[in-house]
């Protein structure tokens, strides 16, 4: 080929490449761009300092859906980052051949579930034998959901620590589990919490299992063994209501939804800046 | 004071395949042992046998003696990583712990063996670096990332790291190999002075440097040593045509 065809050729790629780098972010910013639209108007200090009003009433906020949706949050991952991360670390250092591929295959087909049923499950072993909904149940449910994409993706950052480290850690006459701990998970920390960040993202957003385990409140809850207001399904059920009022706050919903899993993105990535390895 | 290692009758497997097929050799105490041959005929393997480091790779076994003080290493109820404590080990590429400061990387092995006092952490890092003639270079900012230094520092970390624990014998595969000229003359300095105190054994390509800084040196090829003897009589009178072959540049 020319250098002149060459060229051509390579500039055309460069362009096709490009462009759908562009693509994949414009969805974000057509969606950001739009809740700001739709919802900035209904953002005031009320909005996050205050309960919802009753149905007529304008104003009110969604203060109780912010705080419980934190309180959800955190039990799902007081829960699921323990053991999603050691699971993660097992399936990498594992030398057993059978078990880690069993669980590995477990994990993906759990990642591939529909959330609902997740929410299904948590309704069956929470809810009913406690005969109510309850912080407890969505914080189950959202954990379960955790635990299968903190586990691989964990895996595969300790997977990317060279083996040349562990190396170093055994042939310093350090037990195997010591390696594991202090020299290997603090290699892959970085990566371990972007990983982690998605998954929290991922679960901030979730509402189908929420709807028949935390329930939703219009108060602020009382206790984990009750039901608990959380920012998804409070902008599910201001969406589906037939009031404009409503439908605004359903947006600045979304809005502060997106916002928080943004900031916490950002907070993670600043965090772990510094003497790590991957990412 | 170093001591030295018999090794009789070892063999080494990587799952089926034989690699080491049964090698007796003594490494004298307090002195520099080097292990050459050409690309895979298990010299880094007969190396890391003496640490119990080959049985860390999945499906890798071994068989036979490591004796040291009269103690079989591979008897059983003994365990790696007390060996490992005794037999420090640096490796090809310098691998200081990236997340780790100078002085952390040394202190590395004593503190996670549970040495919390802070005064004797510090003199023994300083004893370590000193050891592995980095203290100049580093002392003023010990807190600086371990992989901040150059590639032949990095190396020198890794020996003094490995010095810190006080092993009784240092286990060397190729430590050069990824440095210049220059860095590569300065570790042969320091395997020189380091063997007043412990017992060397050195795996290298280069045969100059296994003439430079070793009193015995084995010959190794295709899993088995064919020759094993002082250092100065193996390069001058070769005792098998294939030693002879091999150092005079006709293979590997």
């Amino acid at each position: 080929m020319s250098p002149g065809g060459r060229r051509l050729v390579s500039s055309a790629v460069g362009g096709l490449t490009a462009a759908a780098a562009i693509l994949v972010v414009c969805p974000l910013l057509l969606i950001f761009g739009f809740l700001l639209y739709q919802g900035v108007s209904a953002l005031n200090p009320d909005f996050f300092l205050h309960l919802p009003k009753p149905v007529g009433e304008a104003g009110g906020g969604v203060a109780n859906a912010i705080v419980g949706s934190l309180i959800v949050i955190g039990l799902a991952v007081a829960v699921g980052l323990p053991i999603g991360i050691l699971g993660g670390v097992y399936l990498a250092e594992s030398s057993d051949r059978r078990l880690p591929w069993a669980l590995r295959f477990v994990a993906d087909v759990l990642n591939g579930m529909p959330s609902i049923v997740f929410g299904i499950f948590a309704y069956t072993v929470v809810v009913i034998p406690m005969r109510r909904f309850s912080a407890l149940a969505g914080g189950f449910a959202l954990g379960l959901i955790l635990i299968p994409i903190v586990l691989r993706i964990t895996e595969e950052m300790v997977r990317l620590v060279p083996s040349a480290l562990r190396e170093a850690g055994l042939g310093l006459g350090l037990p195997e589990w010591m390696v594991s701990l202090r020299i290997v998970i603090p290699a892959a920390r970085a990566g371990i919490i972007t990983g982690v960040m998605v998954a929290v993202a991922r679960i901030a957003g979730e509402t189908a299992p929420l709807l028949f385990t935390a329930l939703g409140n219009r108060f602020w809850h009382r206790g984990l063994d009750q039901p608990i207001a959380t920012l998804p399904l409070q902008i599910y059920a201001y969406a589906i209501a037939p009031y404009d009022d409503w439908h605004r706050q359903a947006w600045a919903g979304a809005l502060v939804l997106i916002t928080l899993v943004f900031l916490a993105s950002l907070a993670a990535r600043v965090a772990t800046r510094g003497r790590t390895l991957a990412r | 004071m170093g001591d030295g290692l018999y090794v009789n009758g070892l063999r080494a497997w990587f799952g089926d395949t034989l690699v080491l097929k049964g090698v007796d050799l003594t490494v004298a105490p307090n002195a520099v042992t080097a292990i050459i041959g050409p690309s895979g005929c298990g010299k880094s393997t007969f190396i890391r046998c003496l640490n119990r480091m080959h049985e860390t790779v999945p499906g890798a076994k071994v068989a036979g003696q490591v004796l040291l003080n009269r103690e079989d290493l591979y008897a059983p109820g003994v365990d790696p990583v007390d060996v490992r404590r005794r037999i420090g080990m640096v490796f090809q590429k310098a691998n200081p712990f990236p997340t780790m400061s100078v002085f952390d990387n040394v202190a590395a092995g004593l503190r996670l063996g549970g040495l919390r006092r802070k005064s004797q952490l510090q003199e023994s890092v300083e004893r370590a670096l000193r050891h592995a003639a980095l203290w100049d270079e580093v002392k003023d900012d010990l807190d600086r990332s371990g992989v901040s230094l150059s590639g032949g520092q990095q190396q020198r970390l890794c020996i003094a790291r490995a010095l810190a624990v006080d092993p009784q014998i240092l286990l060397m595969d190729e430590p050069c190999s990824a440095l210049d000229p220059i860095a590569t003359g300065k570790i042969e300095e320091l395997i020189h002075d380091l063997k007043k105190e412990l017992t060397i054994a050195i795996v290298t390509h280069n045969m100059q440097q296994a003439a430079r800084v070793s009193e015995w040196t084995g010959f190794f090829l295709l899993g088995e040593l064919v020759e094993f003897g002082i250092t100065k009589e193996m390069f001058t009178t070769p005792g098998a045509t294939r030693t002879e072959d091999y150092i005079t540049g006709r293979f590997g």
